[in-house]
């Protein structure tokens, strides 16, 4: 079984959950475990996150662990920083990546750095989560990525679950890292009611303590033609279609990177290695990011394990916009995905 | 002031809250049949802000504004059509149907949007009062956010600029007693916005903000004071939405008690019984009035809504545009990255 299998029944000891229940079931058993983990966000309290992402928690915690703060990211952000300095395990949550202008300094330069302007004697063992990604024409502020910009600033690890089960595993694994863990969730895999539906946004979670290690990508479905590397909602948008090109005979292999920071380039040489063929969806901005990266792994490493030129399906270099329409052509659509795949085979 | 100026001045704001509010019911509408997309966010209950501040302005004047603009937009006078044709995410749209609802901008009605970042368009009001300034320019920047806003550095920050530096903005506080769904009280240490806007050594009122006679007056004299001395000034509008965030929103977060009491201070019928209780209309004549302005706004709204629908999509190939300005002959296109 892949990690995105969505089997009719659960397996023994797991859950269907959504995404969004699965990370608040693993931050809920950290919060029982460990009494130093609370969180802090805009809304997370009664509101319970407007993404889902802290469902219940206020009144199973209370206000003093499931914090409602003013709009004041830099401050409560830095005040995260603060209390994990002093040992304490806050998640904080920055309701859209988007907003990561307003309080960037607190995130890049002091999130990321104490550690090492420290000499590696001070800890910053937080977890900032932060919602992701386009689809529902929310415009240009409310619908970007950007996990390449986080990735690109040293110091903090960058996750990015695609699914339940990962949702839960990394989320415990973030909170249990001595460092700042900056946690993405894609609105699209949430598996929330007023988004649009995905079927692998609900699956199988296995119950109590579930770690997914940081630093480790997935092979979501084996193939032996080519490698598509991709990561978060691209992952099902990949599947779909390595699903639909296996009926021409096409083995179409995705790798789920799962974590940016630290990027597993072994497990995409490895993928490579096999197939010849690479295919780069990244929902992130097309130039000086991710995608680029993932091409430079193996480029660096050797040029001639590659049967066929590169292809990479980003975001091209613009603002998301409003319109559905040319909302859906920015965005690594199937339609896409499969395109930069024939491409790549030349079918 | 006559009798017939009063009249006329009350009819016509009236009219142009009721304009907003019926507007915004046909968003409503418009949204649950997926005509307008995304995040929609209702200024029902607050037009006596959007009406009173923004419709006391010169047209030489600059209007800064949030996501929750449609009301700041039709009371600068952006067309009704171009606003509908944007949130249908049409070509003919006031963004060309890339901002949507949370980006009106109008540059002609020096309409600035339309910024969905909180607070974020306050830096930028600042910058337009200073090179108005600069050019001797009497405009006045008008920069409307909410109490949420006020929580942000970015308030604080160009607050003080602008009375440091004499700048002449309107800081307009439209305080609906909700940072999306975090209470007044649970944001700030302390709730007299106003008083801890005058620290920054600006004049500043408190206005109520359902009160449309009331928002319209303060304005006219913030408006006066501002083109006089050259400094900024600052208003909070003590108002609230009656309808949730966006529509999205469960609105668990406030007692429907509480929206019921405020329901009572509804601008548009509270004007209705003043020009009643104020002898310039019996209440026979109040409902006449209303049923010809209401016939007359839900046409011009019936006529949006059939031009947006008829109107163009912007070509998928036309996508990379307006990323940079551009050159005579096409698209520029900075970083230029071959995607698939």
């Amino acid at each position: 079984m892949t990690i995105t299998d969505t089997p009719t029944a659960p397996a023994p000891h797991a859950s269907r959950l959504t995404t969004s229940k699965a990370m608040v079931e693993a931050i809920a058993q950290e919060m029982e475990r460990d009494p130093s983990v609370v969180y802090l966000g805009e809304d997370v309290g009664a509101y319970g996150g407007i993404f889902s992402s802290t469902t219940d928690l206020l009144a199973r915690f209370g206000p003093e662990r499931v914090i409602d703060t003013p709009i004041s990211e830099t401050a409560f952000i830095g005040l995260g920083i603060g209390a994990a300095v002093e040992g304490m395990r806050p998640i904080v949550e920055l309701m859209f990546a988007d907003f990561m202008g307003v309080c960037l300094d607190q995130i890049y330069n002091h999130m990321a750095k104490i550690h090492f302007e420290s000499g590696g004697k001070v800890r910053v063992p937080m977890v900032l989560t932060t919602a992701v990604g386009g689809g529902y024409s929310d415009g240009a502020q409310h619908s970007q990525c950007l996990w390449g910009t986080f990735a690109h600033l040293p110091g903090m690890k960058v996750v990015v679950p695609s699914n339940p089960a990962d949702a839960k595993g990394l989320m415990t694994s973030a909170i249990r890292d001595d460092n700042p863990v900056v946690y993405m969730f894609h609105k699209g895999v949430m598996g929330l009611a007023w988004m649009a539906k995905n079927a692998r946004s609900v699956g199988d979670v296995p119950d109590g303590e579930h770690l997914v290690p940081i630093g480790k990508a997935a092979v979501a479905r084996p193939g032996t033609d080519v490698t598509v590397v991709t990561l978060s909602l691209s992952v099902h948008h990949a599947l779909d279609v390595a699903e639909k090109l296996s009926g021409e005979g096409v083995e179409v292999e995705v790798i789920d990177l799962r974590s940016l920071v630290p990027l597993d380039r072994e497990a995409i040489l490895t993928s490579v290695a096999k197939t010849g063929h690479l295919v780069v969806v990244d929902e992130d901005y097309l130039s000086f990011g991710l995608s680029g990266e993932v091409v430079a792994t193996v480029t660096d490493h050797d040029p001639t394990m590659l049967k066929a030129p590169v292809h990479r399906v980003a975001v091209p270099d613009v603002p998301i916009p409003y319109a559905h329409g040319l909302e859906y052509a920015v965005l690594p659509r199937p339609e896409r995905i499969e395109a930069a795949i024939r491409r790549s085979l030349a079918l | 002031m006559t009798r017939e100026l009063f009249l006329e001045l009350f009819t016509g704001l009236l009219r142009e809250m009721i304009r907003i509010r019926r507007f915004e019911e046909k968003c409503v509408e418009l949204y649950s049949a997926t005509k307008i997309r995304g995040f929609l966010h209702l200024c029902i209950g607050e037009e006596a802000v959007a009406v009173g501040v923004v419709g006391a302005l010169s047209e030489d004047d600059a209007v800064v504004s949030t996501y929750r603009e449609h009301g700041h937009a039709l009371a600068r006078g952006v067309p009704m059509p171009s606003i509908m044709a944007e949130m249908f995410g049409k070509a003919t749209g006031c963004s060309g149907g890339r901002g949507g609802s949370m980006h009106l901008f109008d540059a002609s009605r020096r309409f600035y949007g339309g910024n969905a970042i909180v607070a974020g368009g306050m830096p930028v009001a600042v910058g337009l009062a200073l090179a108005d300034h600069l050019s001797d320019d009497r405009a006045v920047t008008v920069c409307l956010f909410g109490d949420g806003a006020f929580a942000e550095g970015e308030f604080h920050e160009s607050a003080n600029l602008a009375a440091l530096w004499n700048l002449p903005v309107l800081f307009c506080c439209e305080n609906n007693r909700y940072a999306m769904g975090t209470a007044l009280a649970r944001e700030h240490a302390s709730t007299d916005l106003a008083m801890r806007a005058a620290a920054y050594g600006m004049v500043a009122w408190t206005v109520d903000g359902m009160d449309v006679i009331a928002v319209r007056e303060a304005t006219d004299r913030a408006l006066e004071y501002v083109r006089d001395s050259g400094k900024p000034c600052f208003l909070e509008l003590r108002t609230y939405r009656f309808r949730a965030h966006s529509m999205y929103d469960p609105d668990r977060y406030r007692d429907k008690s509480e929206i019921a009491t405020w329901k009572k201070s509804d601008p548009i019928p509270a004007l209705e019984a003043k020009l009643v209780s104020d002898g310039l209309m019996t209440p026979a004549e109040v409902e006449r009035w209303r049923a010809g302005v209401e016939a007359e706004v839900d046409a011009e709204i019936a006529a949006a809504v059939e031009s947006a629908d008829a109107a163009p999509l912007e070509p998928v190939e036309d996508l990379l545009r307006h990323v940079t300005t551009e050159a005579a002959d096409g698209v520029a296109l900075l970083a230029g990255g071959r995607s698939t």
